[in-house]
């Protein structure tokens, strides 16, 4: 057991040390700013005093180690700084804090991201099990087609045309995922349907293909052709020599899906105009609002590197050979 | 006595010189044997690229011209109807075809000319270049690379050389660990060995010694790498943080005239204009994914089938 707990350590470690680099170079992105940029967010007309207050308070007077420190202590305490936008030329401002505009924005996408995950995971393993085991049967074939098609197609060409159908020609979903926070969890499910087909269609092709590779790669290892000739019926194989081996890649693949469920919400998040952080993101971009970005971009690393390092560590748990060390 | 009209001889066969089929006649049979996808996927992106060469001859209008009447509907004179301030949809969709895939094209060369590259070196050398590089990369694929960009546009600002750069640089990483993967098996070859003994210069060694034996896999993955930087184009363009306007680009369309879609009810063909870029690029995808599997049976058994 001992040696389980300091390679799963080192992995965390290793984690921590990567979010730490991470944060170095969003912060540095600060630094990289042009240097009319002052002018940029306070107007043409802004006083030389205003510019030079804003880069204070900005702290582009300081040396960039003191101010990644100052920044990151802050980051820690969950305040993520000011917003640049709502800023006037007299230096007067109605400014937001960022972590304000975060916090609800955060929990929609997760409450998003969740209920996708909660649906299309059960469902890819499966799909992804059964295609394996009737792999090259009409079924498998059909599956295949159908995630190649969906692999292939960008993320808004197949919420549009769910939109198209369900949407618009026969209305039986909304497609305005508009939501807001006194909504019952019923309505609030209804209002988000459309949403969460579209990224479940799109993880659920990467998973169950991805499933289907691992499950068949593992049939094809010697020991199962081991217990196969030594007469193991077919679920014994599975569920007793396949499958505790399978869950390392499963989790492997249920992980780098979910972190591209990270990446997939934000292109949803602005065609079903949901009031989530991908959307946050997209705006703060088109402003060029540094503060929100680089919050948003820190939160969206983070969430991919922990799910990440969570697969790995399912990984490491669920391995036989750590299991039971001679 | 007279010789029979055809005598056979086992000198002038042998005598014979044999001739090797040539790169072209060889490419020729290939293509002969090549399944019905690969065929399709083949005339898919011919078609694709005609248009985006040929686009001025081919389009009706201007790229930037704006008609009086804006979201009219398909008509002879306007063969997909207008946009929303009154360009003709047709005419954007053809001049779509060369501003995406041009600014994919450069950008998929882009980052293997650097992720390749990088790779290359990274696998002769095998110490400190190869750890340096080897932990930046690992560093950079932390961030997902769509966020990554969004964050890099939003302080360089979206120009068309920043978005061309930013990709590139993003996906060369994958590039990288590709190239890095294949050549160190090539890498510690005796001929290798040798060349490098002979005092051959990094450069050299990089294009003639490794480089030839890693093409296959990379070829493939240039298809592979197309299809995502084109993806990934048409999403940031769809976001509004790409390519910009008045330059007709297929992600930016579907996002302009996306509201047409609540009139479906009334008018289908109305609803189905923003749609018509989205399935261009789907189109494209397929192809290109058709040819790489097929390429990629063809080369070696990297991906055989099932």
């Amino acid at each position: 057991m001992g040696f389980i707990f300091s390679t799963i350590l080192k992995r965390l470690a290793l984690g921590v040390m990567t979010l730490l680099v991470v944060s170095v170079i969003i912060f540095s992105g600060m630094s990289m700013l042009p240097g009319d940029f002052s002018q940029a967010i306070l107007g043409q007309a802004a006083t030389e005093e205003t510019v030079a207050a804003f880069r204070k308070e900005i702290g582009l007077d300081r040396p960039p180690v003191l101010r990644y420190f100052d920044w990151i202590g802050a980051v820690l305490h969950g305040d993520l700084g000011t917003s640049f936008s709502g800023r006037t030329q007299t230096g007067q401002t109605e400014a937001r804090e960022v972590a304000d505009l975060v916090g609800p924005r955060l929990w929609n996408t997760l409450f998003l991201a969740g209920v996708t995950a909660a649906i299309s995971v059960p469902l890819a393993v499966f799909l992804g099990l059964m295609a394996a085991l009737f792999r090259n049967s009409a079924f498998d074939r059909t599956v295949n087609a159908t995630t190649l098609t969906t692999i292939a197609t960008p993320d808004f060409f197949v919420a549009y045309i769910l939109i198209l159908f369900f949407g618009s020609l026969w209305q039986v979903f909304p497609s305005l995922a508009t939501v807001d926070a006194n909504m019952a969890f019923g309505e609030r499910l209804y209002k988000i349907s459309l949403p969460v087909v579209t990224l479940a269609l799109v993880i659920l092709a990467h998973m169950m293909r991805m499933t289907r590779a691992a499950i068949i790669n593992l049939l094809a290892s010697p020991y199962i052709e081991m217990a196969q000739l030594s007469g193991a019926s077919q679920t014994e194989i599975i569920f007793k020599h396949a499958l505790p081996n399978a869950w390392a890649p499963i989790a492997t693949v249920v992980a780098f899906n979910l972190a591209y469920l990270v990446v997939g919400v934000v292109v949803v998040e602005v065609v079903f105009v949901y009031p989530g952080i991908g959307q946050l993101m997209v705006d703060a971009v088109t402003s060029r609002d540094i503060p929100v970005v680089q919050a948003c971009c820190l939160i969206f690393a983070a969430t991919y590197i922990l799910l990440n390092l969570t697969a790995d560590i399912i990984g490491i748990i669920t391995n036989p050979r750590l299991l039971h060390p001679r | 006595m007279t010789e029979p009209s055809s005598p056979y001889s086992a000198t002038s066969e042998t005598g014979q010189t044999f001739k090797r089929r040539g790169r072209w006649e060889r490419m020729k049979i290939a293509l002969k044997k090549a399944p019905w996808s690969a065929r399709l996927g083949m005339f898919v992106v011919f078609i694709y690229f005609f248009t985006a060469i040929f686009a001025p001859m081919i389009a009706p209008y201007g790229e930037a011209q704006v008609f009086p009447e804006p979201f009219a509907i398909w008509s002879a004179e306007h063969l997909l109807g207008t946009d929303q301030i009154g360009r003709d949809v047709f005419t954007r969709i053809i001049y779509g075809a060369r501003n995406s895939m041009g600014i994919a094209l450069v950008t998929t060369l882009l980052s293997f000319f650097i992720g390749g590259g990088l790779g290359l070196v990274a696998a002769i050398d095998r110490h400190w270049v190869d750890q340096g590089l080897s932990r930046m990369v690992d560093v950079l694929m932390a961030i997902p690379s769509l966020i990554f960009a969004l964050m890099l546009l939003s302080i360089f600002g979206s120009s068309a050389l920043n978005l061309i750069l930013i990709i590139a640089v993003l996906d060369s990483t994958r590039v990288y660990r590709l190239t890095r993967a294949v050549a160190i098996n090539v890498a510690v070859m005796d001929y290798v060995e040798v060349a490098r003994l002979r005092g051959d210069g990094l450069g050299w060694i990089m294009r003639r010694e490794i480089l030839p034996n890693i093409m296959p896999p990379l070829v493939a993955e240039f298809g592979i790498r197309f299809c995502f930087v084109f993806l990934m184009i048409a999403a940031l363009s769809f976001l509004g943080v790409g390519i910009q306007p008045p330059t007709a680009d297929w992600g930016s369309m579907v996002r302009e005239n996306a509201s047409l879609i609540q009139f479906a009810k009334y008018d289908l063909k109305a609803a189905i204009t923003p749609l018509l870029p989205a399935g261009a690029i789907a189109v494209l995808t397929v192809a290109v994914n058709f040819i790489v599997d097929w390429f990629l049976h063809q080369t070696s058994g990297l991906r055989d089938g099932r």
